[in-house]
């Protein structure tokens, strides 16, 4: 499998994330030689086999569908790179 | 002569702690004096002599008023991957630039109930993807075991700046002079190597992939990962949630079963993890592993193997032999498709995970012109190249069309390699295996190609992918005189098991040898 420089750029938009065009094809060589490794499973019968979804036999627990914490609006943002008035900004979404 | 305190095993300093031989306190002051001589190790991102001189202080008063804890007064490394309250979480990243967590993971939560004293917060590599240690943003960890020499400079030409040379007194500074930078494994590298050169008693680790086990094997100690469900996950930041496993990296086996006694237990904010009661795992190390079958995957017999892993290896097996276990052969017919289905699943996992890194609640943000290029300028940046890579192959195999034929198989690929485990468990109790195909190597090699960086992991994904607990214990030295580590692999929920032969390869292996930088010696 082998990906161009098209397909990197179409990922890295999906992923967010900015790959300046010099490095698109590098990154298309190396990215294509992870998936050639990968390309290996084809080799493997799995004809009939579940999917593995949860590696130990165990249902995912209920609980009651309650408020357990909350009221920590100041914890919440207490990190963020940007915020004001009880909120987080961020550029201008809608024009 | 006053006895060193950095020198001591967990236990050890137990006993020295109940015995009032010494203080919590001179314990702290000890260990704090270590981890600013290791410092050339750059092993810390964080240090935190202020905590660990006031958790020792009510150590200190615990004890006093007869309530000791079980950990209580031990000085500890915490990987930062965990999150700490009000400490610098970075994981290894630019992304989280300054993140200060609100809360404390439930692991760190839980050896602080019990007395552990947080020395600081450890490099690793970013997002603990990698296995040299080697991508980290705060700089790669230098193995204890790199050849070196105590050398002195003149540092008053620091910072040339407006006084003239005649001005300036001559300063002579010791530095520690590195000949040949070696890795210390990863991604755990910072918690081997402040477990290795002795400025921590002992250390949390994650194990995705191998990120506890190999970089215990590279430096000499031990490192446990425990059964998946076995530690609670929350609070540590997240890199593929189907594989991530916290665990203890100390000095000695019994060292590890009491840290994971403190680690371990039902949380209701993790739902894998799993309610069930921890087992006092230090009881488990009685020495008697007569009519255990060990079971030699055949399979782990690769090409291109070294023969000293090869003599290590038969050599494990001879070891346990003498004590009266059973070496049998098994079989794991799915053993080469471990790695191939791990570099799917787990980078899958973690284009999503990473996803939350965003610039608008934490850590750095990169400005753009719209939402969408501050997004895209934040993570470009945010992100060091492994990460990049890895999310973007995790992007590529979840993206429409090719879910199917990637993740889907994959994850069809992992059923069948924990069914390989469960048919060899019915007939052996463990399984005994390399730690890794080499020993540790020059910071610089094996650098170019990520799959040949990745095959450090052979012997350790499986168990990840079959979600079982493993460990790794220091067994011998290469002819570089470089630390080699034997994997002990168990049954599900099994580590008592786990623990006991790898406390009687332990014994027989005898390791004592000290890596070249220690931190009291520097």
């Amino acid at each position: 499998m082998s990906l161009d420089k098209a397909t990197v750029a179409k990922i890295a938009h999906l992923a967010r994330i900015k790959v300046p065009e010099d490095e698109q094809e590098h990154l298309a060589g190396e990215l294509s030689r992870i998936l050639d490794f990968v390309e290996q499973l084809a080799e493997v019968e799995t004809e009939g086999v579940q999917p593995m979804s949860s590696v130990v036999a165990q249902k995912l627990r209920r609980r009651p569908d309650v408020v357990t914490d909350g009221n920590i609006r100041d914890k919440v943002l207490a990190n963020a790179p940007d915020g004001a008035e009880g909120f987080f900004a961020v550029p201008k979404v809608v024009e | 002569m006053t006895r060193d305190l950095t020198l001591m095993t967990v236990s050890e300093a137990l006993d020295g702690l109940a015995a009032k031989d010494f203080s919590a306190v001179e314990l702290a002051e000890a260990h704090i004096h270590a981890v600013e001589a290791a410092r050339p190790l750059n092993a810390f991102v964080t240090e935190t002599p202020e905590i660990a001189l006031a958790q020792a202080r009510a150590a200190d008063a615990r004890r006093a008023r007869g309530e000791a804890r079980a950990l209580d007064g031990i000085p500890i490394g915490v990987k930062d991957l965990f999150c700490t309250e009000g400490v610098l979480t970075t994981a290894g990243s630019h992304i989280l630039d300054g993140f200060r967590p609100t809360y404390e993971s439930t692991v760190t939560a839980n050896l602080f109930r019990d007395g552990a004293v947080m020395l600081g917060k450890l490099n690793m590599d970013e997002f603990a993807m990698g296995s040299a240690n080697i991508t980290s943003h705060y700089g790669p960890v230098i193995s204890p075991w790199s050849q070196g020499t105590l050398a002195q400079r003149d540092a008053s030409m620091d910072g040339a700046g407006e006084l003239t040379a005649a001005a300036r007194q001559p300063r002579p500074v010791q530095e520690w002079v590195w000949t040949r930078k070696l890795v210390p494994g990863g991604s755990s590298g910072g918690s081997a190597a402040a477990v290795a050169a002795r400025c921590v008693m002992a250390a949390t680790g994650t194990d995705t992939g191998g990120s506890i086990r190999q970089p215990a094997g590279f430096v000499g100690i031990v490192g446990l990962k425990p059964t998946y469900g076995r530690c609670s996950r929350w609070g540590i930041v997240a890199f593929a949630s189907s594989l991530d496993q916290a665990g203890p990296m100390t000095r000695t086996v019994r060292d590890a079963a009491l840290m994971l006694g403190s680690m371990a237990g039902y949380d209701p904010k993790d739902s894998t993890s799993v309610d069930r009661p921890v087992p006092d795992y230090a009881a488990a190390l009685t020495g008697d592993v007569r009519g255990l079958r060990v079971g030699i995957p055949k399979e782990y017999r690769i090409d291109g193997m070294p023969a000293e892993i090869e003599r290590l290896w038969q050599q494990g097996m001879d070891w346990l032999r003498t004590m009266g276990a059973e070496p049998v052969e098994i079989s794991l017919p799915h053993t080469k498709y471990a790695l191939p289905a791990y570099y799917i699943v787990a980078p899958a996992e973690a284009s999503s995970n990473l996803a939350r890194y965003d610039g608008v609640r934490y850590g750095l943000r990169v400005d753009g012109a719209s939402l969408r290029e501050m997004y895209e300028n934040t993570r470009g940046e945010g992100f060091g190249a492994e990460v990049q890579r890895r999310v973007l192959i995790g992007t590529y195999v979840l993206s429409a069309g090719y879910y199917d034929a990637y993740y889907l198989k994959a994850q069809k690929v992992r059923t069948r390699i924990a069914d390989d485990f469960r048919a060899a468990f019915e007939r052996c109790d463990v399984v005994l295996a390399p730690t890794a195909p080499s020993a540790a190597f020059a910071i610089g090699e094996r650098m170019d190609d990520p799959i040949q960086m990745y095959l450090n992991d052979v012997f350790t994904v499986p168990a990840n992918l079959a979600g079982l607990p493993g460990i790794s214990v220091p067994a011998g030295l290469s002819a570089e005189r470089l630390p080699l580590g034997l994997q002990v692999i168990g049954r599900p929920f099994d580590e008592e098991t786990v623990f006991k032969v790898a406390g009687a390869l332990e014994s027989a292996a005898r390791f004592e040898e000290i890596p070249p930088f220690v931190a009291s010696r520097a």
